[in-house]
């Protein structure tokens, strides 16, 4: 019995893969915020500052990895 | 059932190779380098009118050149570097401005494309960051200073060192310029891609196939293009801002007095 042919982009894979870990970073920025705002209102506009600068430094892998799956996913495929 | 191959091409990687801007053109000479050029004049015209204006109660143009300025001046540049960030703002404006402005003309009309899409631009900018950062950090400490400071937290028992030191000399001194280039590049690549399969899926579904269900659809996909271009606006400011933040922050661990 021949094993089954399989075809399509492994790079989307990789970045559903590669997408776990921000998705979760993200939600702890968040998380950290809210839990922050609900103790101290008043510390809310430093808090998001903080919070807009983590965001993008833990999106950008989730984001590197989107890109390069369109870039590298397709080799190997004709 | 058999699946039937599509007529409709999904935008990929091809759709940001651009021909030269006409026949003829060397070939260095595409949509991205016009757009650059185009936001360097508007940039300078904007800062040289902000710099003549010095009403002591602002009108609304200079309001606006203001706000920016002591946005930069303050939030990011003095927060971050400290003392002597006077010498360093005028690089943090240069690069907010160029940044933001190049980022925006992928939702400006006529344009309708970020130039830092093309992964030359971003790998520029970031060369210009790691030379300047370590640059100031070899100004301030000697070259050897430097490397120890960048690579040699204060404290570490001494065994720690072999782990320590190439992990700091490739976190500092290798990953942050590709990291930095490559947020920015592939945060606009992903955004422009999305505008472009929302807008030419559309157009396929509302031009080009029959049923009205397909109609529909391109219509929906048409609409929420919109959505798709206010969050471009957003994804492109936050990335400027990204971008000079951490500028800011590199320049001044550079910088920092060892206690």
């Amino acid at each position: 019995m021949t094993a089954m042919e399989l075809v399509g982009s492994l790079g989307i894979v990789g970045y559903g893969l590669g997408a776990i870990g921000p998705g979760i970073g993200v939600g702890l920025i968040f998380a950290s915020v809210i839990q922050g705002t609900a103790r101290q209102p008043e510390a809310r506009g430093a808090m998001m500052g903080t919070a807009w600068i983590g965001f993008a430094v833990t999106e950008a892998l989730a984001i590197i990895g989107i890109a390069l799956a369109f870039v590298f996913g397709f080799t190997g495929q004709a | 059932m058999s699946l039937v191959p599509l007529e409709f091409e999904p935008p990929g990687v091809e759709s940001f190779d651009l021909p030269p801007l006409y026949e003829g053109a060397p070939e260095w000479l595409d949509k991205y380098l016009l757009m650059a050029v185009l936001s360097v004049i508007v940039i300078l015209a904007f800062w040289l009118i902000m710099a003549r204006k010095n009403a002591m109660v602002p009108s609304k143009g200079q309001f606006i050149g203001e706000t920016a300025y002591f946005f930069i001046r303050n939030s990011i540049a003095r927060d971050m570097i400290g003392h002597d960030f006077r010498r360093y703002l005028p690089f943090l404006i240069a690069i907010f401005s160029f940044v933001l402005l190049n980022n925006l003309w992928g939702v400006f009309p006529f344009l309708l494309l970020p130039t830092p899409a093309h992964v030359g631009w971003p790998y520029g900018l970031a060369l210009l960051v790691w030379l300047l950062y370590n640059g100031v950090g070899i100004a301030k400490h000697g070259p050897f200073g430097y490397l120890k400071h960048a690579t040699l937290p204060s404290g570490v028992p001494w065994f720690m060192w072999p782990i320590i030191i190439p992990l700091e000399f490739f976190s500092n001194i290798i990953v942050r310029p590709i990291t930095l280039s490559l947020r920015l590049f592939a945060n606009m690549f992903a955004g422009h891609l999305l505008v472009l399969v929302f807008v030419l899926g559309g157009e396929y579904l509302l031009l080009e196939s029959a049923s009205i269900v397909n109609k529909l659809a391109g219509v929906v996909a048409w609409i929420c293009s919109m959505a798709i271009f206010g969050l471009e606006i957003f994804v492109q400011s936050l990335q400027a801002f990204i971008f000079t933040v951490l500028t800011a922050n590199y320049i001044s661990s550079a910088a920092a007095e060892d206690h």
